[in-house]
């Protein structure tokens, strides 16, 4: 048992200096495996082959390709996102607010559960095998409708589009996943509240129901935009090299040098952290504002 | 002919039928409460009133005008929620505001009527909170204000006083029907609570299992409960039960029937009066300040009465023999 | 609900659930394939008899399994520190471990190679074993959200501190409290969080392939560019496990509510 009160002679208990002890395990690793090799990049974006200050990587990054491929990137992440946002969006208020039978929420739930972490080299494979050159839409479109996708439609799996609905693929389930709590949490008496003051099903979503959901659904969005931004499998595995973007660029650069210059290699890096930063800083300041009403 | 008309109202959930051939005539500026344990159908019927359940068949009429088949945005009522259903993404102003927001009210108008309610509701300085910002009893007052502001036909409370404390819930009760009066708007009052709509209403309905027992004046009510029920689920009831040939206490009352006294009708000792006289043995004493309320074993039963207190006359003690008188009239004959 | 807001909820619904399925159909129908003409296991076959396969999973599960022990030992005192003792800092620590969503994998790895190479200060990239456990560290901080956020939640329904200090009173030491008393009252959320972990690791590709480590991932992508059909073989069999891993997560979970409806 130890004593209530320290007694007389032994030291007394320094607490508050000691207390962030506890954590030290916790701050050596994020320090050594998260903070120290982000930091290694930012600082080496700035610096020249001998270590000394420069701005010159930042400026390289406006030649050759590299915009482009940051374009294309940005793009790519802000298409899956957005639709993402909307089609999982969709579903979900399909299964919170009755649209369709109660029982399908518990199965979409685990279900979005799987398919959100089914990312990566197998999704690619999956959507190469529907819409694929030899794939199961591509061959069924072919056989039954004589359209061929390429052709006709001008669709190409190696493509922008083609990434875009592949990393839909995980980024649905993952609205699907973050957003059903929120909608949850619109209460009956507001939407019941608006009708009997006169308000349409439509003036309720726009004045009450969706300026709730604001934080959540930009929050989502960020958090897709930052997941399809950064994500290398799924793109190395579906299109090679024949896609210009920045995750492939930069994967190329760190196994081969193909800049041909390291530094640039890092501003590159840099360069993805500042647009996922921004999106993130971007949704931050949204919602600082958007949460005046709350606690 | 009445203002607000429910006649042969029913509703069926499935197989259920929650609210059973229901009628209700409330006239104009009347303050109603439908009264009930919870599960009786009271909440139903607001909600068809309001609009946010189909009759199975029935109908409601406003003025003369039936609203079924009407939206509840169509209906031009005011509706107050059991939680505080304020938007929290809304100034208290935003908030009350709103229903005039949405007919398309100038401006100017809106924060004219906006001042005009916070003044009424007695927070005038709050318009700029958010909903987080205020009290229980102040959320229920803005959204009474939120309710009345586009001037309501018919103004619905649904349960709007059961998730406060019971301080601020007498004051609010009080301060509701005071502003009810000041507008004369018609209103229903849903609570499963006796004391409040005895103490609110100009009439009440007492509901048990989907219909209404009895319809009228808390007086009416408390003192001439029409069932069982109604007896007892309004106020406290000692029952006695007559002997084979009709008896209480050697007075003719009618065989085979029970009879119901309220605490506030017996009496200690003979009272001038009084033609019953029961001897009782006190068992508990409860001094609640300016009354007195005893038990005591008579008759064969646990009754119950309450005295004034009187500062020179001590209650009696625990265990004493005492005769308690009450009269034949205040009997309430139980069916 | 209206007719339009309930044929809308089902369009969406059907659409999704066709986006879901269609790919995953392709995907085993492809795997099926390898024999001309008729359905046949003839991939798995042979994907489960290469050695390769063998070698590559079975390092990936290994690395699953110490990042979920690495895991475990770092977050859970950590989350129950600051729980404790330490409120005020609980919104940092949650903006440290939500970090490795916005800081992509390739850049964190791509520090890794440069920070730690055989010419730095901690050489870990120079021999095997170094850098075997610089990529069970990196797999920890992909994994640091999930796990952390797990383990917060799974704190939040237990009374932190009344356990520790009934159990102080008691004369346990720290060790005791966290090993005895706070680990069994969060294993739901850690295990939900392990299994979690072990879905991400065992298929990763960016930092297995990054630091040159035979990882099923990268195996994964290399036979895809080489082999018609056992790639797909090796998708389904991938999915197969991230479906197992997420039935295990609802498991345990809905197994601890019946115990606990049971007390």
């Amino acid at each position: 048992m130890t004593p209530a009160t320290p007694a007389p002679g032994t030291r007394p208990p320094r607490r508050l200096p000691l207390t962030w002890l506890g954590i030290l395990p916790f701050l050596i690793f994020v320090t050594l495996f998260l903070i120290l090799p982000t930091a290694h990049i930012v600082i080496g974006a700035f610096q020249d082959r001998s270590g000394a200050f420069t701005l010159q990587n930042i400026r390289d990054l406006n030649t050759g390709t590299i915009p482009s491929s940051y374009w294309i990137s940005v793009k790519i992440s802000v298409a899956s996102a957005a639709l993402g946002c909307l089609i999982g969006f969709a579903m979900a208020a399909a299964v919170t607010f009755g649209a369709v039978p109660r029982w399908i929420k518990a199965p979409l739930m685990t279900f979005s559960g799987v398919a959100s972490n089914f990312a990566g080299v197998p999704l690619a494979f999956a959507f190469l095998a529907t819409f694929g050159p030899v794939g199961l839409v591509t061959v069924f479109l072919r056989n039954n409708f004589g359209i061929v996708l390429q052709r006709d439609l001008g669709f190409n799996i190696l493509s922008f589009w083609g990434l875009t609905i592949t990393y839909l693929f995980f980024q649905i389930p993952l609205m699907i996943l973050i957003i059903t709590p929120a909608l949850e949490g619109l209460r009956r008496e507001w939407r019941e509240a608006a009708e009997v003051l006169g308000a349409t099903g439509t003036q309720y979503w726009r004045m009450i129901a969706l300026p709730i959901l604001f934080p959540s659904l930009l929050g989502t969005f960020a958090l897709l935009f930052a997941n399809a931004f950064g994500a290398v499998a799924t793109a190395i595995a579906l299109t090679g090299s024949s896609l210009n973007i920045v995750p492939i660029q930069l994967y190329a650069q760190i196994r081969g040098d193909v800049l041909g210059n390291p530094n640039l290699g890092y501003a590159m890096a840099f360069g993805m952290i500042v647009v996922t930063a921004i999106a993130n800083l971007i949704y931050i300041w949204l919602r600082i504002r958007a949460e005046r009403w709350l606690k | 002919m009445a203002f607000l008309e429910i006649s042969h109202l029913e509703k069926s959930f499935g197989a259920n039928r929650v609210v059973k051939d229901f009628n209700l005539d409330v006239d104009k500026g009347e303050f109603i409460s439908l009264l009930g344990p919870s599960g009786c159908g009271k909440t139903t019927v607001l909600r068809m009133v309001a609009g946010f359940e189909n009759p199975s068949s029935g109908a409601i009429r406003i003025g003369g005008t039936d609203l079924v088949g009407k939206r509840p945005n169509q209906r031009n009522i005011g509706m107050v929620f059991q939680a505080y259903a304020l938007f929290p993404n809304l100034t208290v102003a935003e908030n009350v505001g709103f229903g005039l927001k949405i007919k398309g009210a100038p401006r100017a108008e809106i924060d004219r009527r906006v001042a005009e309610m916070l003044a009424l509701i007695g927070l005038p300085d709050l318009g700029g909170r958010y909903p987080f910002q205020l009290s229980g009893g102040q959320q229920q007052r803005v959204a009474l204000a939120r309710a009345l502001a586009p001037k309501p036909q018919v103004l619905l409370l649904d349960e709007p006083l059961s998730a406060l404390d019971a301080k601020v819930r007498v004051s609010l009760r009080n301060e509701i029907r005071a502003i009810q009066r000041e507008l004369g708007i018609t209103t229903i009052f849903v609570t499963h609570d006796q004391e409040e709509a005895l103490s609110i209403s100009d009439r009440i309905v007492v509901m048990n299992g989907g219909i209404a027992d009895q319809v009228g004046t808390p007086f009416e009510i408390y003192n001439r409960p029409s069932t069982r029920f109604v007896a007892h689920f309004v106020g406290q009831l000692n029952v006695f039960s007559t002997d084979g040939a009709g008896n209480l206490a050697g007075v003719q009352l009618g065989a085979g029937r029970d009879f119901a006294a309220r605490p506030e009708a017996l009496h200690l000792g003979r009272a001038p009066g009084t033609d019953i006289v029961l001897p009782a043995r006190i068992s508990e004493v409860h001094f609640l300040g300016s009354v007195i309320r005893l038990t005591a074993d008579a008759a064969g039963a646990r009754v119950s009465l309450d005295t004034f207190n009187r500062p020179d006359v001590p209650p009696p003690a625990i265990g004493t023999d005492v005769e308690l008188s009450l009269s034949s009239r205040d009997l309430i004959p139980l069916g | 609900m209206n007719p339009i807001a309930r044929l809308f909820g089902w369009a969406a619904l059907v659409f999704g659930l066709l986006y879901f399925f269609i790919p995953l159909t392709g995907l085993v129908e492809f795997s099926l394939k390898a024999r001309r003409g008729v359905y046949s296991l003839d991939a798995y076959a042979k994907v489960i008899g290469d050695p390769e396969f063998q070698a590559t999973f079975g390092y990936s599960v290994l690395m699953a399994l110490v990042t979920i022990v690495i895991g475990v030992l770092i977050v859970v005192p950590t989350a129950f520190w600051v729980r404790l003792k330490m409120p005020w800092a609980r919104p940092y620590v949650e903006f440290i471990t939500l970090l490795p969503l916005v800081i992509p994998a390739i850049v964190i790895v791509f520090g890794y190679i440069r920070l730690y190479n055989t010419s730095s200060w901690l050489p870990m990239t120079g021999s095997v074993m170094g850098t075997n456990i610089l990529l069970a560290f990196g797999y920890t901080v992909l994994a640091l959200p999930y796990m952390y956020r797990a383990v917060d939640t799974g704190l939040r329904t237990i009374d932190v501190a009344t356990l520790t200090e009934a159990a102080q009173s008691l004369g346990a030491g720290w060790g005791t409290i966290l090993g005895r008393i706070i680990l069994p009252n969060v294993l739901v959320a850690v295990l939900s969080g392990a299994f979690l972990t072990f879905a991400i690791v065992i298929g990763e590709f960016t930092l297995a392939a990054l630091l040159d480590r035979p990882a099923f991932g990268p195996y994964l992508q290399r036979i895809g560019a080489n082999k018609p059909y056992e790639p797909f073989a090796l998708a389904v069999i991938s999915f197969g496990i991230t479906w197992a891993c997420m039935g295990l997560i609802q498991l345990v979970t809905r197994f601890s509510k019946h115990t606990r409806a049971q007390n």
